[in-house]
């Protein structure tokens, strides 16, 4: 250690060793070379991915870029952070150590809450957007989702569970509520709400098109719920607690579901009973998240859960370490015409300001912020752990994105658009797609039909043509990295069902977790309306349960059909609305935050939140300007509304990729859905954000205002600053671990 | 000698994943409990292992926690 390092240790009780040490001091000599030596490694990795050209970019830059920028924004910006606005104070206890219950309140250990924290934010929404954006290039989706995590995305989580771990793990709407006023924190309860119900109804789309008509997919995702069942009923009532243990088998049990997916595949019964269509398995879906809402937890969502915090770590892993084996060739130019021309088939709009609503999370996801205030709050040991833990896990997550972007810009290019682009422009057969694609001036040779099909059989798939979504393709490329490392081209339609089952299961999770939420939201705010509504505030009255599920059901269950059924194709015109929708919880989330950093005072360093907060504005704004108000069909909901509207009153019968009346209608009423539900989500975050200003303006005036932070109370446990304990936290520690050794041989004494 | 260190840092990192994975997922939270009882309310019975769970599951039932997209 460097001899001008000062160490003190700090006691908030004489009989007891000391709850945390302060280290002060210049960085020792080998940690500023290191630190040189990433930088310098980050550099080079960057000059190669944003300025070489062709066919020579390796995917492995794209890790090192990352991976270094990481490394010194979570050691330099996100310090700068906890210096100047968190402040934490590791001799204060946190919520975890002064209610804990052993339950929802308890310390954990940082390494374990980092993955449950993890788990909780990494969703497939970081592995769907990227592969999305793919179409306008590598370099701008890059960019925006190591950029957009450093200085936005982590620093939201980070500071979210910051501010909730002071009060005592409220959530995101109580925080509003308490800090903006009853106003704001009503309009920002709705706005949860309403974009939890878009959320979960895209992803349930994504699931859709990567299931539709795919008995092998079909099969084994049905058999997770079997096995989800085997293994609550397992936990319950055969060995309680021995949860890893009931995962073996479950993980066992699904790996085998994806095999034997194979086989039923190729029978004439499985395609008889498992091919589906995107209507059917919307119904299906929808009569799942119902039985996940009303069904006890232990019995379904929990084990599933298991399943895929088990699922997700794993997967993650392989797939790094695949990717630095494969070293793959990028295949996708740094930059696409559609950036510019904004009339990619993917998804419509220029690259500002669609390419950040895309990629959504993985750079800067509003949803974390549910996951950041309520849970992890409350059981953070230390708060100094905020860091490791809330930027910590949003930088491992943008790293999940930059690889799911690797995998969509790895594969052909014209494989790439042909499973992208909707049927509406692909036509659906690989004649008409390898036609279609042929004539988007991509580079590189033109494909044929035969190449499509062949892609297809490759992975055990009928089609590969217009599986929109984001999934199918990125389980496409996941299957080209795992095959080329493990296992040849014979495993390669293994690897691929093994990726879909690995995002369904996520989105899954996403969707029954959500529903349940939602519908104890709906619940909460009915029983507070009072009067004879006061009832539903009990949630053992079963018949509220089942009223509150069915509506938030068939709210999200009639998007999701909408979407299923839209002849421009469900995912490029409702995807842009998952991203605002997510993009503007962000921006509750961050003006929140400022708030509370302006009512401390903490005005010069309030640009930390005010940035990435203005800027998400000013994206999201642009994009909700642009939905409803574009003259440019493509674009804007009502400009084509009004086209499709004309389009009858004139007598038409078909109409750009409409063939029928009822096709027209369907246009009609949908885009009348989307675009109204865009008034909606930019109305309600400008309240919230009006809100906010007028709360800030009154406190520069007071100089400053009393925020809700709970009282200070002194720790009487002692735990790390950071991931890895110093040398003299390690001395610290041997003196609890003594204390406790000596107590328990007492203990057993007397 | 060379080997046996290897072979010790192996076991030593295939027992820091079991650690891991275990708590990770809630092997040891009943033990966690059980101890925690012990330590603020004395003399109290903590209950079955099975009750623990049940009371856990009862707790998520009314008080869902989100999970991200």
């Amino acid at each position: 250690m460097d001899a001008r390092t000062q160490t003190e240790q700090i006691r908030t009780d004489p009989d007891l060793p000391p709850v945390a040490v302060l280290e002060r001091g210049p960085m020792p000599a080998s940690r500023r070379v290191l630190f040189t030596v990433v930088a310098v490694v980050g550099a080079v990795a960057w000059s190669v991915v944003a300025l070489v050209r062709g066919e020579e970019v390796n995917a492995v830059w794209f890790v090192f870029a990352a991976v270094c920028t990481y490394v010194i924004a979570y050691r330099f910006y996100s310090r700068l952070v906890e210096a100047k606005l968190v402040r934490p104070r590791n001799d204060r206890a946190t919520p975890a150590e002064l209610h804990d219950n052993a339950k929802d309140f308890m310390p954990t250990d940082r390494r374990v809450l980092f993955g449950h924290h993890f788990a909780a934010i990494a969703g497939a929404g970081p592995l769907v957007g990227p592969v999305l954006a793919a179409q306008m290039g590598y370099l701008p989706g890059t960019v925006w989702i190591i950029v957009g995590c450093v200085l936005g995305g982590a620093v939201q989580d980070y500071l979210v569970l910051s501010i909730s771990t002071r009060r005592r793990g409220r959530s995101l709407g109580q925080m509003a509520r308490d800090e903006l006023g009853r106003f704001g924190g009503v309009a920002a309860l709705i706005a949860v709400f309403v974009i939890m119900i878009i959320i979960i109804a895209v992803l349930a789309l994504v699931v859709v098109n990567a299931l539709a008509e795919s008995p092998w997919g079909v099969f084994s995702i049905a058999m997770t719920i079997p096995i989800a069942l085997f293994m609550g009923v397992y936990l319950r009532f055969l060995r309680p607690g021995k949860v890893s243990e009931v995962t073996v088998i479950g993980v066992a049990l699904l790996l085998l579901a994806i095999v034997s997916g194979g086989w039923v595949a190729e029978t004439q019964w499985g395609q008889d009973w498992f091919t589906l269509s995107p209507v059917a398995l919307a119904w299906w879906l929808a009569a799942y998240g119902f039985a996940a809402s009303v069904l006890p937890v232990w019995l379904l969502l929990a084990p599933r859960d298991y399943l895929s915090t088990f699922m997700k770590v794993g997967v993650i892993v392989l797939l790094a370490v695949g990717i630095l084996i494969a070293r793959p060739e990028v295949q996708a130019p740094a930059v696409s015409t559609f950036a510019s021309s904004g009339d990619g088939p993917v998804f419509a709009g220029a690259l500002f300001p669609f390419l950040f609503i895309t990629i959504a999370c993985g750079a800067l996801s509003g949803f974390h912020s549910l996951i950041a205030s309520g849970t992890t709050p409350k059981l953070l040991e230390k708060e100094s752990q905020a860091r490791p833990i809330g930027y910590g896990a949003m930088l491992t997550e943008s790293f999940v994105a930059v690889m799911a972007l690797i995998t969509a810009v790895i594969i052909d290019q014209h494989l790439y658009f042909a499973m992208n682009a909707p049927a509406g422009v692909t036509g659906g057969t690989p004649e008409t797609a390898a036609e279609y694609v042929n004539g988007l001036g991509l580079s590189g040779p033109p494909i044929t039909p035969g190449e499509i099909e062949r892609a297809a059989e490759s992975v055990g798939e009928e089609s590969i043509v217009s599986r929109t979504g984001g999934a199918p393709t990125l389980a496409f490329g996941m299957s080209q990295v795992l095959s080329s490392v493990f296992g040849g081209s014979g495993l390669a339609a293994f690897w691929y069902h093994f990726a879909i089952m690995f995002e369904a299961l996520f989105i899954l999770t996403t969707v029954d977790a959500g529903t349940r939420v939602a519908r104890f939201m709906l619940s909460d705010s009915l029983g507070n309306i009072g009067g004879p509504l006061r009832k539903f505030r009990d949630p053992s009255w079963r018949v509220g349960a089942w009223i509150c599920s069915v509506v938030v059901v068939v709210l999200w269950g009639a998007i999701l059909l909408m979407g299923v059924t839209d002849p421009l194709g469900g995912i490029n015109t409702l995807f842009p609305l998952f991203g605002i929708a997510n993009q503007l919880l962000a921006a509750i989330a961050l003006t929140v935050v400022t708030v509370v950093v302006v009512k401390k005072q903490l005005y010069r360093w309030v640009w930390i939140p005010a940035v990435p907060l203005v800027w998400d504005l000013i994206v999201t704004m642009t994009a909700s300007y642009q939905k409803i108000f574009s003259s440019e069909p493509r674009i804007g909901y009502w400009a084509q509304h009004r086209a499709f509207q004309d389009a009858k009153a004139a007598g038409e019968e078909t109409f750009g990729v409409a063939t029928s009346p009822e096709a027209m209608d369907a246009v009609i009423r949908n885009t009348a859905i989307q675009g109204t539900l865009s008034i909606i989500f930019a109305v309600l975050v400008v309240v919230v954000v009006a809100v906010a200003a007028v709360v800030i303006v009154r406190s520069v005036r007071a100089g400053g205002l009393p925020t809700t932070e709970e009282p200070d109370e002194p720790s009487r446990i002692f735990a790390p600053r950071g991931m890895i304990p110093t040398a003299a936290e390690r001395e610290v520690q041997a003196l609890w671990d003594a204390r406790e050794r000596e107590r328990a041989t007492t203990g057993a004494g007397s | 000698m060379s080997v046996r260190r290897a072979l010790a840092a192996l076991v030593r990192a295939g027992r820091a994943v079991h650690w891991y994975t275990t708590t990770l997922l809630g092997d040891h939270d009943y033990a966690r409990y059980v101890a925690h009882v012990a330590r603020v309310h004395p003399g109290t019975d903590p209950g079955s292992e099975a009750a623990y769970w049940r009371a856990r599951h009862a707790e998520q039932d009314a008080h869902p926690g989100a999970r991200c997209c």
